[in-house]
């Protein structure tokens, strides 16, 4: 192990640019799981492949000749539907129940996901080109592929857009009522079935976006979900719930984490590294918690 | 009392014979009988957390797989340089003899029950610490890192994987192999099942209960839960590690997240198995994994391709419409059965007061 990093200083613009241009991207997800978890009070174990699977409904635009770009407009109202039916389907009977079954019905859904998208989009790993050129930095010695850019400035118009749209709309006023007191909203006269299956659907247009723009800037197999689901579940327990700023900036530093232990450790052990942190995130609040006797809920 | 008691008897000496006369009866599927007593005990040891105790974990996988990392490794280690074993088929030049061989499994069994119950020791006190959900997501984490991180060491064959030993090509008898390591998997089986039978007719049940249906009232009635908690976890620690070393024994090669530290098949597999037969009875594990077993061998091959589709549906329906199990549905259909006795007096006063 040379850690090459601390004897470049470039390296480490390099790793920390290129960890907040993909933590914002994380944030994006995790905005959709703090959305759903806030709401419906469920933990959704299937939002990394709900996510892999909107990357492949833009590579699939792209294979047929459009340019990927697009994929961030398709794909999340394609992924809309497909969250709708999911709820519809699967979700609606977990909602009110122990989360552990949630954990579990999402677990089995995760499976199902990751090998139909096997069969149907092969298990070779694939990329979009989107042909932006890279833009060099410091005398050429950071580079930074211009759809890295691009992806976190589509993922932060997003986010803004999902805020106004949360704050204003109507819907978007059902949907905070309905996550502060379901059964108050319902006797107001909220239909907090249609809210659920709305969150459900926003949630999967979230991932659909992410989706889009991971396939262009980095890489999909059928399954690496389960990484961006333990991501996204990592940057909600560290920000908390429905608070955005706090989901962004953990989000970039969860990324800059990455991107220094890809350096340090190597790029075999950085999903390792991904998951064990949320072991030490966890354990580490486990033992602040105990200390006041009270544990995390 | 007596009359009870000479039908446990008779139940289960039968089921003792037919367990020993099985690999003779069904020759050709020794090999699936060894998976379903491993995945019986798998089901009966997460139970303890899962239903008994009411920790759902996605961890015990690591106990498993660390088991089979640990009894090849010692099997390997004892007689020949690791490192060159590993590196590129030292199976082929190193060649155990059948005295080392059995020496090296049984050593190997021996470290692989003892460590991954001193480390659910260890690592017991931080983890169970965390309730629920964020219990269940820390253990998931755990498995899957687990898996990563053997998957890059070099010295136990990073992502190349892993060949265990060989049995010992002197003894010429071709079915031996698939006997040793049946009875084996029976021994283990009939010990844990033994073990996990002590442990519900004992207080230390009746403490793992009280701590799954109210951890917070349990301590405040003066139980130590967390100690408690990290016992139950490495009694489970200790069955999962030997069945993952009888299991890397019997399949002969170890890859570090299909074969080892495999949460998405026989992580969830243990999971799904106990709940299909009912999670926090007895006998519930052991027949969903059976159950489950021949569900899945007899399907397996039906839709090649598709199994892991069938699967997950599997999950998601017995997850959402049978959580209580096939135990479950039975106490709730013959109550009298499972020793629950109904006051016809009281039930009727229950149904005016609703």
């Amino acid at each position: 192990m040379d850690f090459l990093i601390f004897k470049a200083p470039m390296l480490m613009v390099q790793a920390s640019l290129d960890g907040i241009l993909l933590g914002i991207l994380f944030a994006l997800i995790a905005y959709g799981m703090a959305l759903q978890w806030g709401v419906m009070n469920i933990i959704n174990i299937a939002q990394g492949d709900l996510v892999i699977l909107g990357g492949y409904i833009a590579y699939t635009i792209y294979l047929w000749g459009i340019h990927p770009a697009w994929g961030v407009i398709i794909s999340p109202i394609i992924m809309f539907f497909v969250g709708w039916a999911l709820y519809k389907l699967v979700i609606n009977k977990v909602v009110d129940r122990d989360l552990f079954i949630s954990i579990l019905a999402t677990f089995g859904i995760a499976i199902v996901f990751q090998q139909l998208m096997n069969f149907i989009f092969g298990a070779d790993v694939v990329v979009a080109q989107s042909e932006y050129g890279t833009t060099m930095l410091f005398d050429n010695s950071v580079t930074l592929p211009n759809s890295k850019i691009f992806s976190a400035f589509i993922s932060v118009l997003y986010a803004i857009a999902l805020v106004i749209y949360m704050r204003k709309s109507k819907l978007g006023r059902a949907i905070r009522a309905t996550a502060q007191n379901a059964r108050a909203a319902k006797i107001l006269g909220v239909d907090t079935e249609k809210v659920y299956a709305a969150t459900f659907g926003i949630n999967a247009a979230l991932c659909g976006i992410a989706g889009a723009l991971i396939s262009i800037t980095l890489t999909l197999h059928p399954y690496v979900g389960l990484p961006y689901t333990v991501r996204s579940f990592m940057i909600v327990i560290v920000a908390g719930l429905g608070n955005l700023p706090a989901v962004a900036v953990s989000g970039m530093g969860l990324g800059l984490f990455e991107e220094f232990a890809d350096y340090i450790l190597g790029t075999e052990f950085r999903i390792g590294a991904v998951f064990l942190l949320l072991v030490l995130i966890l354990v580490y609040r486990r033992f602040k918690l105990s200390k006041k006797r009270e544990y995390l809920k | 009392m007596e009359k009870v008691k000479q039908k446990d008897l008779i139940l289960y000496s039968g089921l003792i014979i037919l367990g020993l006369a099985a690999p003779y009866l069904f020759s050709a599927f020794k090999v699936q009988l060894t998976y379903l007593c491993v995945l019986i005990v798998l089901a009966m040891t997460w139970n303890l957390q899962g239903g008994e105790m009411g920790y759902n974990t996605f961890g015990n996988i690591l106990f498993y797989g660390l088991g089979m990392y640990l009894t090849a490794s010692v099997q390997v280690g004892m007689f020949f340089p690791l490192a060159e074993w590993t590196e590129s088929g030292g199976e082929k030049t190193f060649v155990h003899t059948t005295a080392q061989y059995f020496q090296g499994i049984g050593v190997g069994l021996l470290v692989s029950a003892i460590v991954p119950a001193i480390i659910a020791g260890a690592i017991g006190y931080a983890i169970l610490g965390l309730r629920g959900h964020y219990f269940a997501i820390c253990t998931l984490g755990l498995g899957i890192a687990a898996g990563e991180i053997a998957g890059g060491i070099e010295i136990i064959g990073a992502g190349q994987g892993f060949t265990t030993p060989p049995f010992p090509a002197e003894i010429v008898d071709t079915e031996a192999r698939g006997k040793f390591f049946y009875f084996l998997s029976f021994a283990l089986l009939v010990g844990t099942f033994i073990f996990v039978k002590y442990i519900y007719g004992s207080r230390f049940r009746l403490i793992l209960n009280a701590i799954r249906d109210n951890e917070d009232k349990a301590e405040a009635m003066g139980i130590q839960t967390m100690k408690y908690k990290i016992v139950g976890w490495m009694c489970s620690a200790f069955f999962c590690g030997l069945a993952g070393g009888i299991m890397g024994g019997l399949i002969g090669y170890i890859d570090s997240t299909d074969v080892a530290f495999d949460g998405r098949e026989m992580g969830v597999f243990m999971v799904l198995m106990a709940i299909l037969g009912g999670k926090g009875t007895l006998w519930g594990p052991v027949i969903g994994a059976t159950l489950f077993h021949f569900f899945k061998e007899g399907l397996w091959t039906l839709i090649l391709g598709w199994q892991y589709v069938a699967l997950g549906v599997l999950i998601v329906v017995i997850v959402v419409y049978f959580p209580e199990g096939l135990m479950g549905w039975l106490r709730e259909k013959y109550p009298e059965r499972f020793g629950e006795v109904i006051d016809e007096k009281d039930r009727k006063a229950q149904v005016e007061l609703k």
